[in-house]
C-alpha cells in the first residue's frame, strides 16, 4: 500500500449544516421509509377516495350479471353472485384498513400505557404484566379470536377490529417496556429526577419524547399483526359477512372455489391489495427502525 | 443451583398460567353470549337441513345436566375442568359417534408432520441464509437472491397459500390443490402411500416455508450485524483465526441465542399461520379441523381444537425455554 | 479551512531510533489511517512514525481522539470499515504487515503481534471457555495437538500471568475484570510475539489492580524479550512502565522520546501542559487545565494543530504545519519553536496557578476573530469559575489520570529510574 497523495485523502471542510441542501439528504430517510411510507399514502388515498366514487349497490348480490371477467363496464368483473368487483374493492380495503387502525391504535395505547407502568415502576406491576404479557404471547392467536369470533353473533367490523385489538398489545407492550428500562437509567433522567421532577413531569418530559420511534415503529407493528389477524379470521369466514372486507372477499372467493374455476380476478385483487399494504407495512418499519437507531444504517 | 431452580419456576408458572387462562376463556366465553349455545348449534343445523335424532337430544340433555343454566357457574366449571382431565371434550354435534378428542388426535400428526418439517426448513434455511448476508466475506450473488424471499415473508402465509395454488395447482398442473392424500388413495404404509402424502404436502409446506424463511433471515442478519461488531470479533481476527472459525464459533454461535429465542416468541404467529394456510388446503390437520367445525358451528370441536392448540403451543414454548439454558453457558453458570 | 499540503515524506523524517533500521523490531514509517465521513474523509493516524528495539517499552499517550486506539488497531491491520490505512508502512522485523496477503497476515498475527485489547469485558467469547480460547489461537497457528499437551499449555500460561488452573474450565462471565484482563495478556502472549500492543490495557480497572495486570504484563514482556507499544491516557502509568514515551495529538505524533527526558524537560508545548496540569501532591492550588478543547477532527485549525490553545503561539504556527525534527539525543518533536530554540521557553506565569488566565490566552490567540460582547462574556465566565474554584479541564485533558500521580512524583520516578 503506498502512500497516498494529499489529494486523493482530502480532508473535510467545516461540518456545515447549511452545506447539506434539504431535508430529503437527511440520511435517515432511506429509500425504504421513503417508498413505504409513499405506498401507504397511496393506499389511503385509495381507501378515502375509492368509496366516494363507487355506487355502494353494485357491491350487492345479484347486483348484475356474474361470473363476468374484467371488462370496460365492469373493471374487475362480477363474482358468482352478481357483485362488481371494482365496487367491492373499493369497499373493502378502507374497511380492511379501518379495522387494522382502530386495533393498532387500541393495542399500541394499552401497550404504552402497560409498558410504562411496568418499565417505570417495575417491582410487582412489572411482574405481573410481565407474566400476562409473555404467556399470552404463547398462544397462537388465531385461536383465541376464533373462539370469540364464533361466539358472535352478530359481527361488525367495529367488533371485529376490538376483538383483535385484545391479542395486539403483547408486542408493544414488550418493545416499549425494554425502551423504557434503558432509557430510565440515561443520565438526563437521572438529572431530572434529582433536580425534583415528579413521575409524571418525568414521564412526559423526559421519557416519552426519546420513546416516540419505538412507539411509531410498534404502531406500525401492531397494525400489521392486526390486519393479517382480522382477514385471517375473516377468509375462515368468521368476519362481518354482510360488509365487505379483503378478507370476506377471499372467504367469498373460496366458498365459491374462485381459483379452481380460473375466476381470477376475483380472488388476485385482493390479494394483491393486501400483499401491497403488508409490503408497505414492512418497508416502513423497516425505515423507521434505521430511522431510530442510525447505527443500523452502516450494515452490511 | 436456586437460580436455575427461579428459571424453571418462572416457566412452569408460566405455563401453568397458559393452560388455565386457555381453559378458562374456552368456558366463559360461549357463556358470555346470551342464550343457550348448544340449543343454538342444533337449531342452526336443523336449519341447514340437519335432523335432531334420538341423540342430539340425548346430548342435548347431557350437557345441560352437566353445563345448563340452571347449575351455579362454578359447579359448571369444575364439571369442565373434570372433564378436561379426563380427556372428554364432548361429541361432535354434526357427527354423534365421533368424540372430540378422536377426531383430534386424527388430525395431529397431519399437523404435526406439516408444521415440524416447514418450521424447521424455515428456521434452518432463513438463519443460515441470514448469517451469510451479514459476512462481508459472502458472494453478492446471494444478497440478490435473498431479497425477493424478503418480500415474500410480508405476505401472510395463506395468501402465498392462494398464490401457490393458482400456479402450481391450476396453471402447472404439478400438485394437488388440496388435501392430505388423494380421495382414491388407501392409507397404508407402503410408498406408494408415502409418495402421495409428501405430494399433498409440498404446496401447503412451501406456503409456510416461504412465507417465514425471509422473517428468520432479515431477523439473524440484524443480530450477526449486531455480533459482528463487537470486541471479541475483533479480538479473535487479531489471534489471527481462520476466518470461518470467527463466523461459526464466535459470530453465529452468539447471534443464535437471541435467535432461539425469537423462535419461540414467534412460534405462536407461526401457528397461527399454518392453522389457515390447512384451512386454505383442506388438508386434513388442525386447522382443516377447525375450518370445517367453524363452518358447521360444531362448537365442541371448535373448543377442543383451540384448547389443544394452546396446550401444544405453551408446551413446546416451554421446552424451548427449559433447552435454551443448555446452549447459553451465561444463564446455566451464574458468575 | 483547508490544512495547506504539508506533507512530510518518508525520508525526511528525523527517525528517532539511533540504532540502523534492520535492527529495530518494529517500524512504522509515515502511517495514515483515515475514516470516511459522509462530508469528507478524516485523518485519524496523520503521518506518524516511529521505531522500537525488541525490548522496549513505548508509551503512546494522547486524549481521547487523539488516534492512539487507531494506531493500535492499525498496528495490526484490524482496521474496520468505516477507517481504513490509507498509507505508510508497519515493519515488523523489516516485513512490511500492510502489504502482506491475507493468509501471511494470519500467520503474523498472535505469533509475531500480539493484541491485547482495551476493555477485557467484551474480548472475550461469552459463549466458549477459557481454555477453548487459547486453544483456538495454539491450534490455528500450530496445527492439532494432543489434548494433554494443550491442557498443560493452557495451565502454563495462566499461571504465568498468575491465574490458578480452574480458570481454564470458566466461562468469561466468571471471572472479574482484572482476571479476564490477565486471561487475555495470556492468551495474547501464549505464542511468545515479538511486540504486544496493548491498548488501554488498564483503564476499566480499579487502581489496585491496575497495578497487579501492569506487573503481569511487564514480567511477561521481559520473559519473552518483546517490545511493547502500551497505549493510554494515564501519565502516571507510562512514566512508570514505558521506555520511551510518544505523544499523540489530533492524530499526529507531537513529540517522541526516552520516557525520562520527556518528562523532566518536554520539548513540545502539549507534553508541557500535560505535565503541569497533574495536580501536585505538596502544593494545594487551584486545578489548572488546558485551556479550550481538542480539535474536532473533521474542522481542523489551519496550521498547527495545537495552535489555539498553545500558549507559545506565533505567527507561523496558524498558516504553517510544523515537521517532526530532532530536538535532542533520540529525540523528536512536531513545532515551530524548533531548531531556533534549544528548549521550551517557561510558561507564561499568566496561564500557571490562574484558572481565569487560559480564557484570555485563547483570547488573545483568536484576536480579531472575536464577536463582539465576547470578551465581557468570557470575563464573566472566567469569574464565575473563578468563585468556584472549578477547574478548567477540557474532557480528557487532564493526564493525572487514576494513579492519582502528582508532578513531583514522575519527576521522582523518572529520576530513580524504573
Amino acid at each position: 500500500m503506498t502512500a497516498q497523495t494529499d489529494s486523493t485523502v482530502a480532508v473535510a471542510r467545516p461540518a456545515s449544516r447549511r452545506a447539506r441542501t434539504g431535508l430529503l439528504r437527511d440520511p435517515r430517510l432511506t429509500p425504504q421509509l421513503v417508498v413505504g411510507v409513499g405506498m401507504l399514502i397511496a393506499i389511503a388515498l385509495f381507501a378515502i377516495l375509492g368509496p366516494l366514487l363507487v355506487d355502494p349497490k353494485m357491491a350487492n348480490v345479484t347486483a348484475t350479471t356474474p361470473r363476468l371477467p374484467p371488462s370496460a363496464e365492469h373493471w374487475l368483473g362480477t363474482d358468482t353472485q352478481g357483485r362488481d368487483l371494482w365496487t367491492v374493492m373499493a369497499l373493502a380495503v378502507p374497511n380492511t384498513l379501518k379495522i387494522g387502525l382502530i386495533a393498532g391504535i387500541v393495542g399500541t395505547v394499552i401497550g404504552v400505557v402497560l409498558a410504562l407502568i411496568a418499565g417505570f415502576f417495575g417491582g410487582l406491576p412489572d411482574s405481573i404484566i410481565r407474566l400476562i404479557c409473555d404467556s399470552l404471547l404463547t398462544v397462537p392467536g388465531i385461536a383465541i379470536l376464533v373462539i370469540i369470533a364464533a361466539n358472535i353473533e352478530q359481527m361488525t367490523v367495529e367488533v371485529m377490529a376490538l376483538t383483535v385489538a385484545a391479542l395486539a398489545w403483547m408486542f408493544p407492550t414488550r418493545t416499549i417496556r425494554a425502551q423504557v428500562l434503558t432509557i430510565r437509567e440515561r443520565s438526563y433522567v437521572e438529572v431530572a429526577r434529582a433536580s425534583g421532577v415528579g413521575s409524571r413531569g418525568l414521564i412526559f418530559r423526559e421519557i416519552m419524547p426519546n420513546l416516540m420511534p419505538f412507539i411509531a415503529a410498534s404502531f406500525v407493528g401492531a397494525v400489521a399483526g392486526a390486519m393479517l389477524a382480522s382477514i385471517g379470521l375473516e377468509a375462515l369466514g368468521l368476519g362481518a359477512i354482510q360488509t365487505q372486507t379483503l378478507g370476506i372477499t377471499i372467504y367469498w372467493s373460496q366458498e365459491y372455489t374462485a381459483v379452481l374455476r380460473g375466476m381470477w380476478w376475483w380472488w388476485a385483487p385482493p390479494v394483491v391489495a393486501i400483499s401491497l399494504i403488508f409490503l408497505a407495512l414492512f418497508l416502513t418499519s423497516a425505515g423507521m427502525d434505521r430511522f431510530a437507531n442510525p447505527r443500523l444504517r452502516r450494515s452490511a | 443451583m436456586t437460580d436455575a431452580v427461579r428459571y424453571v419456576g418462572r416457566r412452569v408458572v408460566q405455563l401453568l398460567l397458559v393452560i388455565w387462562v386457555a381453559t378458562t376463556l374456552n368456558f366463559m366465553v360461549p357463556r358470555l353470549i346470551p342464550g343457550d349455545p348448544v340449543a343454538a348449534a342444533l337449531a342452526q343445523m336443523q336449519a341447514s337441513g340437519g335432523s335432531v335424532s334420538v341423540d342430539t337430544a340425548a346430548i342435548a340433555a347431557d350437557y345441560n345436566a352437566k353445563f345448563g343454566f340452571d347449575q351455579p357457574l362454578w359447579n359448571q366449571y369444575v364439571n369442565y375442568l373434570t372433564d378436561l382431565m379426563r380427556g372428554d371434550l364432548g361429541v361432535s354435534l354434526l357427527n354423534p359417534s365421533q368424540t372430540v378428542i378422536a377426531k383430534i388426535g386424527s388430525a395431529i400428526p397431519w399437523s404435526v408432520g406439516l408444521l415440524l418439517v416447514a418450521t424447521i426448513i424455515a428456521f434452518v434455511v432463513g438463519t443460515i441464509l441470514g448469517a451469510l448476508l451479514a459476512w462481508p466475506r459472502t458472494p453478492r450473488i446471494l444478497g440478490a437472491a435473498a431479497a425477493p424471499l424478503l418480500l415474500l415473508s410480508t405476505v401472510p402465509y395463506y395468501l402465498l397459500a392462494i398464490i401457490l395454488i393458482y400456479l402450481f395447482a391450476i396453471v402447472f398442473k404439478l400438485f394437488p390443490p388440496g388435501n392430505g392424500f388423494s380421495p382414491t388413495t388407501i392409507l397404508g404404509p407402503n410408498w406408494a402411500t408415502a409418495v402421495d402424502i409428501v405430494n399433498h404436502a409440498i404446496l401447503p409446506a412451501l406456503s409456510i416455508v416461504l412465507g417465514a424463511v425471509g422473517f428468520w433471515a432479515l431477523g439473524m442478519r440484524s443480530l450477526m450485524v449486531g455480533v459482528l461488531g463487537e470486541d471479541y470479533i475483533t479480538y479473535a481476527d487479531s489471534k489471527g483465526l481462520s476466518p470461518r472459525r470467527i463466523f461459526l464459533r464466535y459470530g453465529v454461535r452468539n447471534a443464535l441465542l437471541p435467535q432461539i429465542t425469537a423462535l419461540a416468541l414467534a412460534l405462536a404467529t407461526v401457528v397461527s399461520g399454518a392453522i389457515l394456510v390447512e384451512a386454505i388446503f383442506n388438508y386434513p390437520g388442525l386447522g382443516g379441523l377447525l375450518f370445517s367445525s367453524v363452518l358447521s358451528k360444531d362448537i365442541f370441536v371448535i373448543n377442543g381444537v383451540v384448547t389443544v392448540l394452546i396446550l401444544s403451543l405453551a408446551f413446546a414454548v416451554f421446552l424451548i425455554d427449559l433447552i435454551y439454558p443448555l446452549i447459553d453457558p451465561r444463564i446455566r453458570h451464574q458468575g | 479551512m483547508n490544512q495547506p499540503m504539508t506533507t512530510v515524506p518518508a525520508t525526511d523524517l528525523a527517525t528517532p531510533a539511533p540504532a540502523t533500521a534492520s535492527s529495530a523490531v518494529l517500524q512504522v514509517q509515515d502511517l495514515q489511517v483515515a475514516y470516511r465521513t459522509p462530508i469528507g474523509d478524516v485523518r485519524a493516524v496523520d503521518h506518524v512514525s516511529f521505531s522500537l528495539e525488541a525490548g522496549q517499552r513505548l508509551g503512546l499517550i494522547g486524549e481521547s481522539g487523539s488516534g492512539k486506539t487507531t494506531m493500535a488497531t492499525a498496528l495490526m491491520r484490524l482496521t474496520r470499515p468505516p477507517g481504513r490505512i490509507a498509507g505508510g508502512r508497519v515493519l515488523l522485523d523489516g516485513t512490511d504487515l500492510l502489504q502482506l496477503d491475507d493468509n501471511a497476515l494470519r500467520r503474523v498475527r498472535l505469533r509475531e503481534i500480539a493484541l491485547v485489547p482495551q476493555g477485557a469485558m467484551n474480548s472475550l467469547n461469552p459463549v466458549m471457555r477459557i481454555e477453548d480460547q487459547m486453544i483456538d489461537a495454539i491450534v490455528a497457528h500450530e496445527g492439532r495437538q494432543s489434548r494433554k499437551v494443550l491442557a498443560t499449555r493452557v495451565t502454563q500460561q495462566l499461571a504465568r500471568v498468575g491465574l490458578a488452573p480452574q480458570v481454564a474450565r470458566r466461562y468469561p462471565h466468571e471471572l472479574s475484570g482484572g482476571m479476564k484482563q490477565r486471561t487475555v495478556m495470556a492468551i495474547s502472549t501464549v505464542l511468545n510475539p515479538k511486540v504486544i500492543v496493548a491498548d488501554e490495557p488498564t483503564s476499566a480497572l480499579d487502581v489496585v489492580v491496575q497495578r497487579q495486570v501492569m506487573q503481569t504484563l511487564g514480567r511477561i514482556q521481559e520473559g519473552i524479550g518483546s517490545a511493547v507499544v502500551l497505549i493510554g491516557h494515564d501519565m502516571g502509568l507510562i512514566a512508570q512502565f514505558a521506555d520511551l514515551i510518544g505523544v499523540m495529538y489530533a492524530g499526529r505524533l507531537v513529540e517522541f522520546g526516552p520516557v525520562d527526558d520527556v518528562l523532566t524537560s518536554p520539548r513540545h508545548p502539549y507534553t508541557r501542559m500535560l505535565i503541569e496540569s497533574i495536580p501536585k501532591l505538596t502544593a494545594k492550588g487551584r486545578l489548572v487545565g488546558i485551556p479550550g478543547l481538542p480539535p474536532a477532527l473533521l474542522a481542523l485549525p489551519p496550521g498547527c494543530s495545537f495552535s489555539p490553545r498553545c500558549p507559545y503561539v506565533f505567527e507561523r504556527c496558524t498558516t504553517e504545519a510544523p515537521v517532526s525534527q530532532s530536538v535532542g539525543p533520540s529525540r523528536v518533536a512536531a513545532c515551530h519553536l524548533y531548531p531556533d530554540r534549544a528548549d521550551l521557553p517557561p510558561l507564561p506565569a499568566s496561564v500557571v496557578l490562574d484558572p481565569t488566565a487560559p480564557l484570555a490566552v485563547v483570547a488573545a490567540a483568536m484576536e480579531g476573530q472575536q464577536e463582539p460582547g465576547r470578551a465581557e462574556a468570557e470575563a464573566a465566565l472566567a469569574d464565575e469559575l473563578a468563585a468556584e474554584g472549578a477547574t478548567q479541564t477540557a474532557a480528557g485533558d487532564s493526564a493525572a489520570g487514576v494513579t492519582g500521580l502528582a508532578q513531583s512524583d514522575i519527576h521522582e520516578l523518572t529520576r530513580r529510574g524504573h
